[in-house]
């Protein structure tokens, strides 16, 4: 029986073999014999390739019908736009009625002032309002053009060889407010999978940089170098063989959230050994630090060529506006095409560049307001450091004079509005103007606040001793029913 | 193309023919679609029937978006997708085939040798390396390739100082170059020169026999700066003026202003939007938009250029959608606009996209950059032009660099909105207040416009504009260029597409005393170089016609008038008595 079976097979398989060799029998193709099996292998590869092009299975796709979608755009409620306004934002910040010198007014009232980063005593000072005005009645105010388009006014050109010629270094940019300096200069250099180390206490303007060069971001422990040393020593281990990513360090000279200045040397030895470069924003240190104003560099000795990108805003000792980067040629060049806050933006009104070419002139020719300067925050913050209730976050050498409340109440909110009474009672109560540090919703900062004291040349013992006074009355009154 | 055309490929060809020069190309490659960065089609030039628009529009979906921003500016913004369908055909730019494959080809032997210098360049580095061990470049490779190897080739052609105020007439420092243009240094030697490029549309830019006093004054009472910000002891009585007769000049409840227009919209974007929010921006959308949403955390989406439709469609989808991944509704989500697009003269299309925003329950950002002083009856903005009640914008913003003759920007609004942005602003909590002498410009500028001062000259410079842009838009129309924009936009751009062309337009007229503005690269899609002109109220109908003399006799030697010429009234006259 089975070898019947068997025998059929063999003979259909035979017979087989014959029928399909039949139509080619002994065909040969360069030196191949075309066999039967050729022609199943071609079918069956025919069936896989006809298989292989067909789309695999899915469920049928139904998109949204029109009706659907007019109901789902007919449902949907969107969020008001702002949030509903609570009290606490009704603050309305004293309104100036003179120029914002040592002595201001308000509210017909003389009070001193120390919320002005005035650090100079420039505001009102007889030679910069001269070349102000001789500016404005040549130039005009505005620009009316970004720097690509005739925008570029003679005096920008001046002023960027002044401010270079000022700090010593090859060359240097001109932007046309402090705030878009850095968040502009960062992301030119700084781009997707770069990788910047910075500071936990950098101003808004930074942090928006930072965010913005969509780099990897590594903060460390504000102005702590063990934290800075481990936070470059885990990269440098984690990116060893990333040869061709760009490694920054970013910081601030004196640091506008705590008055903190940088130790700038221990910095370049970290910089040079594991090999970043640094970003310094020098806004709060140009005119004040160093023995002739030339910023944290001559304050710590280091040659200026150490730094590869130096930003700074001139809303504070230069008591003119705008910002500006300085460093090597190559580094200012690529700015003037890929920094959007430059390309994108009109320039600097020409008095104001004007008004900071006579500042830097005036700062060289004045050695002295640079002592006094010192010696009046000096002053302060030894007077200021006696007030019980207070600690003083800043450095002994920073012109911005930063308190902070020495047993927090626990919330940042309660805090603010502690600090807030007191600043109000001194303004009304004393005359003495100073404020507390204000943070934007979006500040990813998260330092104690204070009251920060702007410390300027202007201003005279007598101030000083006022304001040291008013503080420590004003403080005792407001903390003692607190504490 | 007109008959000059034929006669200039070679020389777009052969850039050696023209100066030093040429040397093209976006420095960031593989981000820039280099064979389609074409943002909008088709190619409606029916003179020249050769139609690309098939070849190219398959390359169009992710151009538009970053066409403002520097390389990787706007990547989150490729994210859309474009229709089909061919939108209005009027807005689009034509080119004509010619020009395209000859622009292209321009562009690429710019490319071929620069590579082939960085080539060298590199071996010479090499032998002489005195790099920094062990420190990646500050710049990579292609970053700044465009910048070394061809913007560098013609950047006399940019950035020119001027040595006077931006008025009709300026004085243009001269410069030389001693190493192929690799560095310019000015000369004391100036040359008069029309005025074709500032944004001075209403001619404030000059001293103002109104303004200028006052400004004066005011530096003399607050000084140049206050060194403080806003929040701190920089409001003066000056700023909290400025605030009030901005908001009424605009037309809105309240109004806040920072010291730069750019810092107005990259600081408040990111205080009203934020995660979970959605942005629709308008492809042409100026750098400072496109980087406050990048900034805000916001998913960000791109309608066509000034296309309602398809402004409709996007919010359409994008409702029904809902957030990405999670499908949760948005939380909110923002349409942003220009009143007038400063690279294509072109007018918003506002009343149509208010309607579709309120349709949807969008909020609506209208940025007026441009527009705010030089457009409408009373110099109100493209609201008053176009009949759109100010009611229904939800954000106002503007600068005061243009039309005013200031610096600065504003946002204005509802009463609660300013005051919610006053406390939570960072540009108004961190940046320096504005310059107090130029708030005083900007309060000034605004009473004149109003006739506070006591004079009509606000009407007489409004007018001015008005007949000074049209008049000029319709002669450059009928000598044959392909002018881009809208009619009483003061903003015309003609279009250029060579790479060759740009210096070759923008030399020619300085040469015989007539500034414009030639844009290129970053600033336009890099197919679509074009000179810009701004037109001022402070042009006198001579200064009017010298400059159109100029152009035209340029745009036959350069070869840009790509339309056929109207004839003109005396040949149309004779011929009609021929017919007769
Ligand atoms: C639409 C638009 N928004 C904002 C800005 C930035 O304004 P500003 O030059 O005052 O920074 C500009 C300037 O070119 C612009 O065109």
């Amino acid at each position: 029986m089975a070898s019947a079976v068997v025998n059929f097979w063999n003979a259909t398989l035979d017979w087989l073999t014959v029928a399909l060799d039949a139509p080619s029998a002994r065909a040969v193709v360069f030196g191949v014999h075309i066999g039967g099996h050729l022609f199943i292998e071609v079918f069956l590869l025919v069936v896989i390739l006809f298989l292989l092009s067909q789309k695999s299975y899915k469920p049928p796709k139904r998109p949204l019908t029109n009706k659907e979608i007019d109901e789902l755009c007919d449902e949907w409620v969107p969020e008001p736009l702002i949030p509903s306004l609570s009290k606490e934002l009704q603050y309305e910040p004293p309104v100036l009625e003179s120029a914002a010198g040592p002595h201001t007014i308000i509210k017909g009232k003389e009070v001193v002032n120390f919320a002005s980063a005035n650090y100079l005593g420039f505001i009102g000072h007889q030679k910069l309002l001269d070349s102000c005005s001789s500016a404005l009645a040549k130039y005009g105010v505005g620009s009316c053009g970004p720097r690509g388009f005739y925008g570029t006014i003679d005096v920008h050109l001046d002023c960027e060889a002044r401010i270079a010629k000022f700090l010593g270094t090859p060359d240097s940019i001109l932007y046309s407010y402090g705030l878009s300096t850095m968040f502009s200069a960062i992301p030119a250099f700084s781009k997707k999978g770069d990788i910047i180390v910075a500071d936990e206490g950098v101003h808004w303007g930074i942090q928006n940089g930072l965010y913005l060069s969509r780099s990897t971001v590594v903060y460390f422990k504000h102005n702590d170098m063990d934290s800075l040393r481990e936070t470059l020593e885990k990269i440098a281990s984690k990116y060893q063989r990333a040869k061709n990513l760009r490694r920054y360090i970013v910081l601030e000279a004196v640091y506008q959230n705590s008055g903190q200045i940088a130790p700038l040397d221990e910095i370049i030895k970290l910089k040079e050994k594991y090999r970043f470069r640094v970003l310094l924003d020098e806004s709060n240190s140009i005119g004040v630090l160093g023995s002739s104003g030339r910023g944290l560099t001559e304050h710590c000795g280091v040659p200026v060529e150490k730094i590869d990108i130096i930003t700074a805003a001139m809303g504070h000792a230069l008591a003119t506006e705008g910002g500006f980067c300085t460093g090597n040629a190559r580094v200012i060049d690529h700015q003037r095409l890929s920094s959007s806050g430059y390309v994108f933006s009109a320039s600097l009104p020409p008095y104001l560049a004007s008004a900071a070419i006579t500042a830097i002139d005036v700062l060289e020719e004045n050695p002295k307001l640079i002592t006094k300067l010192k010696k009046n925050i000096d002053f302060l913050w030894k007077g200021l450091s006696k007030i019980p209730g207070f600690t003083i976050a800043s450095n002994p050498e920073s012109p911005i004079v930063y308190l902070r409340l020495k047993k927090s109440t626990g919330s940042v909110k309660d805090d603010l509005h502690l600090l807030e009474n007191i600043a109000d009672q001194v303004l009304k109560e004393e005359s003495v103007f100073v404020v507390v540090s204000k943070r934007s919703t979006l500040d990813k900062c998260r330092l104690p606040v204070g009251i920060r004291l702007f410390v300027s040349a202007g201003h005279s013992e007598s101030d000083l001793l006022k304001a040291i006074e008013s503080l420590e009355k004003v403080a005792a009154s407001v903390l003692d029913g607190h504490n | 193309m007109a008959t000059g055309t034929a006669k200039w490929i070679f020389p777009s060809f052969f850039p050696s023919l023209y100066g030093p020069s040429f040397h093209w190309f976006p420095h960031s490659l593989p981000l820039c679609p280099f064979f389609f960065p074409h943002h909008r089609f088709p190619f409606s030039n029916p003179s020249l029937s050769l139609s690309l628009s098939l070849f190219l529009s398959t390359g169009s979906r992710d151009s538009g978006s970053d066409l403002r921003s520097p390389p990787r500016a706007a990547a989150p913004l490729r994210e859309a997708s474009f229709p089909t369908q061919n939108p209005d055909p009027t807005t689009m730019i034509a080119i004509p085939y010619l020009t395209a494959l000859t622009t292209y080809f321009s562009y690429g032997l710019l490319f071929a040798f620069g590579q082939f210098r960085d080539f060298f360049r590199k071996f010479f580095d090499w032998c002489s390396s005195n790099n920094l061990q062990g420190y990646a470049p500050i710049c990579l490779g292609l970053e700044d390739f465009y910048i070394r190897r061809l913007y560098l080739r013609i950047q006399d052609c940019f950035g020119r100082p001027i040595a006077s105020a931006p008025d009709a007439w300026f004085d243009v420092v001269e410069r030389y170059s001693n190493d192929n243009n690799k560095t310019l240094k000015r000369t004391e030697k100036k040359s008069r020169c029309l005025n074709l490029g500032s944004y001075n549309y209403l001619g404030f830019a000059a001293a103002d026999e109104y303004c200028t006093p006052r400004v004066v004054d005011s530096l003399k009472q607050y000084s140049p700066s206050t060194c403080s910000t806003r929040v701190d002891g920089g409001t003066t009585a000056l700023h909290l003026e400025l605030e009030e007769c901005v908001a009424k000049f605009v037309g809105k409840p309240a109004a806040i202003v920072f010291g730069m227009g750019y810092v107005t919209n990259s600081a408040i974007l990111p205080v009203l939007m934020g995660k979970g929010c959605l942005i629709i921006s308008d492809s042409l959308n100026h750098n400072s938009i496109v980087n406050g949403a990048r900034g805000s955390g916001a998913i960000i989406r791109v309608f066509q250029h000034n296309v309602p439709s398809h402004l409709e469609e996007v919010l359409r989808e994008q409702i029904a959608d809902g957030q990405p991944r999670t499908h949760r509704p948005w939380k909110k989500i923002m349409v942003i606009v220009e009143g007038i697009y400063s690279m294509e003269g072109e007018l918003c299309k506002l009343p149509e996209i208010i309607a579709i925003c309120k349709k949807y329950k969008a909020y609506t950002y209208l940025d007026e950059a441009h527009s705010i002083g030089a457009v409408g009856k009373s110099g109100r903005g493209v609201c008053e032009l176009l009949g759109v009640d100010t009611a229904d914008v939800d954000i106002m913003m503007g600068t005061f660099t243009k039309s005013f003759g200031s610096c600065g920007g504003y946002i204005s609004g509802s009463k609660d909105l300013i005051q919610y942005l006053k406390y939570t602003c960072p540009a108004h909590l961190y940046a320096t207040s504005i310059s107090p002498p130029a708030a005083q410009q900007i309060i000034s500028s605004i009473r004149v416009l109003l006739g506070e001062d006591g004079s009509n000259r606000g009407a007489q410079k409004l007018a001015q504009i008005r007949e000074n842009s049209n008049f000029f838009r319709s002669e450059l129309q009928k000598m044959g260029f392909e002018v881009l924009g809208d009619n009483d936009s003061p903003v015309m751009p003609i279009m250029l597409y060579n790479p060759a062309k740009i210096p070759a337009f923008s030399r020619e007229c300085l040469k015989q005393n007539v500034a414009v503005v030639t844009v290129a690269f970053p600033a336009t899609p890099l197919l679509l170089a074009r000179a810009r002109i701004c037109i001022s109220a402070a042009h006198s109908r001579e200064d009017l016609i010298k400059a159109l003399q100029v152009i035209s006799k340029v745009g036959d030697l350069v070869g840009i008038k790509y339309f056929p010429a109207e004839p003109t009234k005396q040949q149309q006259g004779n011929k009609a008595m021929k017919y007769d």
